[in-house]
């Protein structure tokens, strides 16, 4: 069918159809739906030390968030990622968790920093070795901090997971 | 302003003559003086060196604990700071506190900023000071068992048994709560 109706459907990515005389776009609704969620990744910050200065900078008009539609949110309510920027202390665990469960689906999880990964040299007593140990990170970002470069490229690698997933829907839909 | 300088060593000097058998020591090291006292009368200690006219300690710099395990008895001491704005003079002072009878005098009453000092000693050495009007852990959760920063205590993050209950009930949690996630 393609090969007949070359004129009137022009390719717009794989998956994407448009068709100019029918003013219409066809494509699969999860190439829609994650084109959606790609293009708005609103974050509930969750700055726990010294890596959310780093974030504050990548947010800040030089780097810019804002061009990748990430939008800072002060609500998990309203917010689609958590970034967790900072070493989580052990009396943290309980309020982050909370702030995550209280998200909407569907809702992503960065750990920004190497202390929000593993614990960085942070092996004491108060400090959580990484908050996967309670959370499901979807995107590892080392250093220590990050320069606004690695975390705007673990946003992308974000983009990248969210563009391929497949019907991802709720449950209770 | 030219001001009278105290010199540490006559505070020091005072303190012997008004309280002499409460005193251990008076060591310098480095020019730094540290007075060494029992901790039995160290709120009256406290209070001559705050509203003696002549010495006037009147700021309290910090309040912490020191724990030597192993290498000294008794085990724990209290280190005080004490300035005085008037004379410029810093003194260090040193209560020593044993380990099977952890207890100080309070010294609020005296210093009000010397509250949440206190119970930082008290929730990290486990400590307890004596008359504080509110002897509460500071840093860690009300329900953590132990005292961290003491030498016995595990180095690692990893408490095996003495994990604090509260963590590992959101770990469980989070267990539970992997079955609602969307795969």
């Amino acid at each position: 069918m393609d090969q007949n109706s070359d004129a009137c459907v022009i390719k717009i990515e794989e998956g994407i159809k448009l068709i100019p005389g029918a003013n219409a776009v066809v494509a699969s609704i999860d190439k829609l739906v994650n084109w959606g969620r790609t293009s708005s990744m609103w974050p509930a910050v969750f700055g726990t030390a010294c890596c959310a200065i780093e974030m504050m900078t990548t947010g800040a008009s030089h780097y810019d968030l804002d061009r990748f539609g990430v939008i800072f949110r002060a609500s998990p309510r309203q917010a689609d990622v958590m970034i967790i920027s900072g070493t989580v202390t052990k009396k943290m665990a309980p309020v982050m968790r909370r702030v995550y469960d209280q998200m909407a689906e569907p809702r992503y999880v960065i750990a920004m920093g190497s202390c929000a990964c593993t614990g960085n040299v942070y092996n004491t007593y108060s400090t959580a070795q990484g908050c996967d140990n309670f959370l499901p990170v979807d995107v590892y970002i080392p250093g220590c901090p990050p320069r606004p470069e690695a975390f705007i490229e673990g946003l992308m690698k974000l983009q990248e997971k969210i563009k391929n997933e497949h019907l991802r829907w709720s449950r209770w839909r | 302003m030219v001001g009278n300088v105290l010199n540490p060593k006559e505070a020091a000097e005072k303190i012997k003559e008004k309280f002499p058998e409460e005193i251990r020591e008076i060591r310098e090291h480095n020019g730094q003086l540290s007075v060494i006292i029992r901790r039995d009368r160290v709120s009256e200690i406290l209070k001559y060196l705050n509203s003696d006219p002549l010495l006037k300690f009147d700021l309290l710099k910090d309040v912490c604990g020191v724990d030597y395990y192993k290498k000294k008895e008794p085990r724990f001491e209290v280190v005080y700071h004490l300035y005085s704005l008037q004379n410029r003079c810093l003194l260090r002072l040193r209560a020593e506190v044993p380990e099977d009878d952890c207890w100080i005098q309070s010294s609020v009453d005296i210093f009000e900023g010397a509250n949440w000092p206190e119970r930082e000693c008290y929730d990290l050495f486990g400590i307890v000071f004596k008359g504080h009007p509110d002897l509460r852990r500071v840093l860690l959760p009300d329900d953590w068992e132990g005292y961290p920063l003491r030498k016995d205590y595990p180095l690692q993050s990893d408490l095996g048994e003495r994990e604090w209950k509260g963590y590992l009930d959101v770990i469980e949690l989070a267990k539970k709560n992997m079955e609602f996630e969307t795969k």
